[in-house]
């Protein structure tokens, strides 16, 4: 199955967030997560992650810092702030908006399916 | 994490590294960011038993193209693309060290040439009481500083720098040696070649000495353009800047007229000379060139207004009898079409198949030159009526030298268009001529007094 472009973005933010909402995290070890949570169906372009990290920063939904975890390389950690909290919060209000909505509809369009495909068979 | 990168892998991914630096969109740290994540894509590759190569392949597949990459981060931090002229760059590296030395460097060379302009008080010679002599002396403050950066700029060699320092010398000798009464024809006429003259030395500085290249004398072409633009944006500045010091200092009692148009004016103008200079290689590459630009918008306007001018001429039949101003005005006009005539072709895509614009420069030129036979008629015409004299002598060779530019590029302008011949004549052609130019503002410099007997 493919995801289309439009939702994928539409759902980055809150995924996103509500990842660093568990624990603070990295680019790659995001992505990974996402990949898991829809067992592999949401794929973004890895690359396009970070300036949608980097938006969030600037709108002060997370911050971030470097810390080298191996000693060697250092690597760019990003966690969720308080405001960020409250955007998961509001976001989740939406979704939940949207997706209750969208159940109405789809249980409604199932019910009417099966009322109709019988009448348009005979 | 304990993966032994071999040096193969390590290549590619310095590759890639370097790949990304080039975008300007994106940051070090970002670059950084990106180099860690494709790292960890390429360990867990590995992991799962792909060879080095084709984890590489897969992550920079995965990580999407850079094209994409720098579009979303432009996105993101469009600022990027506006804030790139720092005067020296954010981060720590030997480019930024490089630039720190070059902003110092240039700072020494505008000091260099503020001061230049007031050594001559020290024995006596008044900016207020020897206007000529500052006049004819003018190009011999800031240029040789302006020389003496690009000369540190490309590390000439010390035989380039005495070549430099003897043709200033040169412009030295033009400018004082002679005895010429201050305001003798011939005198005016070196206050007015001189600054040319030395212009071309500098050329030779920027050049690297490297001045027989056509592309070196192409990108003196467009240094020159931008240089006059940052030059003259600095000039806004320090004119409203001189304003608001009289104004303020005015308010509070005190007569600052002496120190703005004997210190800051003169000196703030020598120093903007190099700092224009210096604005103009900091930030090459990053701005788009501005005389192009121009260029493009005037060109069209320009090759209107000759033509409606060619029309008046004809429908009132006023052609001869033009006096002596107007003439004075239609060199100018020349000279600025010849101006637009260079940045466009400075500008121009060498390969770029030859389109409307180039017929419309064609348009510009042959007006230009009906107007240079008109002016050139006009001299010769006073001259036969009131014999030669120093002005009328250089403005008819210099409106012969503008006569066979415009001529040749009409020529060339038209094979291009037919087909016939290529765009890299016609430039070739123009890089050629600065020689002539260069030769005749030396010859006004130093064959005119003479020749005219120092009237």
């Amino acid at each position: 199955m493919h995801i289309t472009k439009d939702l994928v973005a539409a759902s980055a933010t809150p995924l996103v967030l509500g990842i660093l909402a568990q624990e603070e995290s990295y680019g790659y070890a995001i992505l990974k997560q996402v990949s898991e949570l829809s067992s592999g169906q949401l794929e973004w372009s890895d690359g396009l992650l970070y300036p949608l990290l980097h938006r969030l920063e600037r709108l002060g939904s997370v911050e971030s810092y470097w810390r080298a975890p191996d000693g060697v390389r250092r690597r760019k950690y990003y966690r969720i702030t308080e405001q960020g909290r409250a955007e998961l919060a509001e976001q989740r209000r939406q979704w939940g908006a949207v997706v209750d909505a969208l159940r109405g509809i789809w249980s409604a369009a199932s019910a009417t399916r099966t009322i109709s495909a019988p009448a348009s068979e005979g | 994490m304990t993966i032994n990168w071999d040096t193969d892998l390590e290549t590619q991914i310095a590759e890639w590294r370097s790949y990304l630096h080039r975008r300007r969109e994106l940051h070090r740290a970002d670059a950084e960011e990106l180099e860690d994540h494709l790292r960890s894509t390429i360990t867990e590759l590995t992991e799962a038993g792909l060879h080095d190569d084709e984890a590489f392949l897969v992550a920079v597949k995965r990580m999407g193209s850079v094209d994409e990459l720098s579009r979303e981060f432009t996105r993101e931090h469009a600022d990027r693309l506006w804030k790139q002229l720092m005067l020296t760059a954010g981060d720590d590296g030997p480019a930024s060290a490089r630039s720190r030395t070059d902003l110092r460097v240039m700072i020494g060379c505008a000091v260099a040439a503020a001061v230049a302009i007031k050594a001559p008080a020290l024995f006596g010679l008044e900016l207020g009481d020897d206007g000529f002599f500052y006049g004819r002396n003018l190009s011999l403050f800031a240029l040789p500083p302006l020389a003496a950066y690009f000369a540190w700029r490309r590390r000439t060699p010390i035989s380039g720098v005495g070549l430099l320092a003897l043709l200033f010398t040169f412009g030295v000798v033009a400018a004082n040696a002679y005895p010429l009464a201050d305001d003798a024809d011939t005198a005016v006429l070196t206050a007015l070649h001189l600054p040319i003259a030395l212009w071309f030395v500098v050329g030779v500085a920027y050049m690297g000495g490297d001045w027989r290249s056509d592309r070196k004398r192409m990108d003196y072409i467009r240094f020159t353009g931008e240089w006059f633009i940052y030059f003259v944006l600095l000039a806004f500045g320090g004119g409203v800047l001189i304003g608001l010091t009289a104004g303020a200092f005015e308010a509070i009692g005190l007569d600052t007229q002496a120190v703005i148009s004997e210190w800051l004016l003169p000196c703030g103008a020598m120093a903007a000379v190099v700092v224009a200079a210096w604005l103009v290689e900091a930030k090459q590459g990053v701005i788009e060139n501005m005389a192009p630009v121009l260029t493009r918008v005037f060109t069209p306007l320009f090759a209107a207004t000759l033509l409606a001018f060619l029309g008046a001429a004809i429908w009132t039949n006023s052609w001869i009898d033009i006096e002596r101003e107007p003439l004075i005005i239609f060199d100018f006009l020349l000279v600025v079409v010849l101006g637009l005539l260079l940045y466009t072709i400075s500008a121009r895509d060498p390969a770029a198949r030859p389109g409307i614009f180039d017929r419309l420069q064609l348009t510009l030129v042959v007006s230009a030159l009906i107007i240079d036979i008109m002016v050139l008629l006009a001299i010769t015409s006073r001259i036969i009526e009131w014999g030669s004299s120093p002005n009328k002598s250089a403005a008819l060779g210099e409106n012969l030298i503008l006569l066979t530019n415009l001529a040749w590029s009409a020529w060339l302008f038209l094979g291009l268009i037919r087909g016939t011949a290529p765009f890299a004549r016609l430039e070739r052609w123009q890089t050629n001529y600065l020689a002539v130019y260069a030769v005749w503002a030396w010859a006004v410099v130093f064959a005119f007094p003479p020749i005219f007997a120092y009237a």
